[in-house]
C-alpha cells in the first residue's frame, strides 16, 4: 500500500498542468454538449469510456446530424491514428505492466504518453505504478472536468480565454527537454518539419495521416546510420 | 439531442471503438517481437522524439496565420516557454509562464 502512495506521490506533479488543461477543455467540452442538448450524464459517460479530447469534439459534429456510424468510426480512425505512434514508442516501457497493461493502452491519449514517454519514475518508485497513477489522474481530470463543465460551465463568468494553451505549453516544454537530453535532433526535426510541410499542403483536417506516413518513410531510411552510430561501435572493428 | 438515446449511444460506442483501434494497435501487432525485431526497436527509439514534435505542430493547426497576429502571439507565447525551459529546467515555471504570455497577448 504505502509503495502505491509513494507512486501517487511521485506520479501528481508531473500532472498539474494536465489538471489545469484538463479542467479547461473538459469543462468547455462539457458546456458545448449542454448547448447542443446533451446534458452532464451524457458528457460524462463519453469522457469516461473513450478519453480522446480531439475525437469527442470532433464527434460533436456527428451527435449533432443525422445518424452515420461509419462516417463517425472514420472520422476518429483519421483523429486518432497518431496513437498508434504512441503505441511503438511504449512497447518497451508497457512490456512489464501486467494487469494494469489494457488501462494503460486504453488511458494513452496525447497528454499521458507525453509524460510517460519522457519521464522516467525516481528510484525506488515502482514503474508500472507511477504510469498508472499519471494515467488514472489524467482520465479523471477529464471526466471531472466534463461533468463539472456539463452541471456549472454556464455559470462561469470567468475569461478563461487562451486557458487551452498549457497543454500546448506542455509539449513544448518535453520537445525542449528531449532536445537537451539528445545528441542526435534528427527525429525531433523530421517530426516537426514534415508535419509542419503536410500541414500547409494538406490543411488541418488531413494532414495528420500523410505526415505519419513520410515521417515513417524518413526515419525507416535513417535506420542504418543510426545502428551504425549508437550500435555497431560496441562490435570490434575488422 | 438530434440523434435517439439508442443512436447516441451507438455513436459514442463507435468513437471509443476506433480511439481503441489506434491505442491498442501496435500492443496487438507486435506482441511478442518486442526484442527480436530490430526495425521495432529502432522505430519504438525514435519515434517519441518525431511523435511530440508532430504533437507540438497538431497543438497548432488551427491558428490562422491570415488574422492580423500572422500567429505571433503562439510564437512568442512558445519562444517564452521553451527558452525559460532550456534555461532554467522548471517544468512548471516555463509552462505557467508560456500560458499567461499567451492568455495576455491574445487579449490585446
Amino acid at each position: 500500500m504505502q509503495e502505491k502512495t509513494k507512486a501517487l506521490k511521485a506520479a501528481f506533479p508531473h500532472t498539474i498542468p494536465i489538471l489545469t488543461g484538463f479542467m479547461f477543455l473538459g469543462m468547455a467540452y462539457g458546456i458545448i454538449m449542454e448547448s447542443k442538448g446533451y446534458h452532464a450524464g451524457w458528457t460524462t459517460l463519453f469522457s469516461l469510456v473513450t478519453f480522446a479530447g480531439s475525437a469527442q469534439y470532433v464527434a460533436i459534429t456527428f451527435l449533432t446530424a443525422f445518424f452515420n456510424p461509419t462516417a463517425a468510426l472514420m472520422m476518429t480512425l483519421m483523429v486518432n491514428a497518431r496513437h498508434v505512434f504512441y503505441g511503438i514508442s511504449l512497447l518497451e516501457k508497457y512490456q512489464k505492466a501486467g494487469k494494469y497493461k489494457p488501462y494503460l493502452i486504453f488511458g494513452l491519449c496525447d497528454e499521458t504518453f507525453s509524460i510517460v514517454c519522457s519521464t522516467k519514475p525516481p528510484p525506488g518508485i515502482d514503474q508500472t505504478w507511477f504510469f498508472l497513477w499519471i494515467t488514472l489522474l489524467n482520465h479523471s481530470y477529464w471526466v471531472l472536468g466534463s461533468l463539472l463543465g456539463g452541471l456549472v460551465g454556464s455559470l462561469i463568468s470567468f475569461d478563461l480565454q487562451g486557458l487551452d494553451f498549457v497543454l500546448t505549453a506542455l509539449f513544448v516544454v518535453i520537445f525542449t527537454n528531449q532536445w537537451k537530453s539528445q545528441d542526435d535532433h534528427k527525429p525531433a526535426i523530421c517530426g516537426v518539419v514534415c508535419s509542419t510541410v503536410c500541414l500547409i499542403v494538406f490543411g488541418p483536417n488531413r494532414f495528420l495521416i500523410p505526415s505519419m506516413v513520410i515521417i515513417l518513410l524518413i526515419l525507416s531510411g535513417w535506420r542504418r546510420s543510426y545502428l551504425e552510430k549508437y550500435e555497431l561501435v560496441e562490435e570490434p572493428i575488422p | 439531442m438530434t440523434l435517439t438515446p439508442v443512436e447516441t449511444l451507438i455513436t459514442i460506442g463507435i468513437v471509443t471503438l476506433g480511439t481503441m483501434m489506434t491505442r491498442f494497435l501496435p500492443f496487438l501487432l507486435f506482441k511478442g517481437a518486442d526484442a527480436k525485431n530490430s526495425y521495432i526497436n529502432y522505430l519504438g527509439r525514435v519515434l517519441p522524439y518525431a511523435s511530440i514534435g508532430l504533437l507540438v505542430v497538431y497543438c497548432l493547426k488551427d491558428v490562422n496565420l491570415k488574422s492580423p497576429a500572422y500567429g505571433a502571439s503562439e510564437a512568442i507565447a512558445i519562444f517564452c516557454t521553451a527558452a525559460s525551459y532550456y534555461w532554467k529546467e522548471n517544468t512548471l515555471l516555463s509552462i505557467g509562464a508560456g500560458t499567461v504570455i499567451y492568455m495576455l497577448l491574445v487579449r490585446l
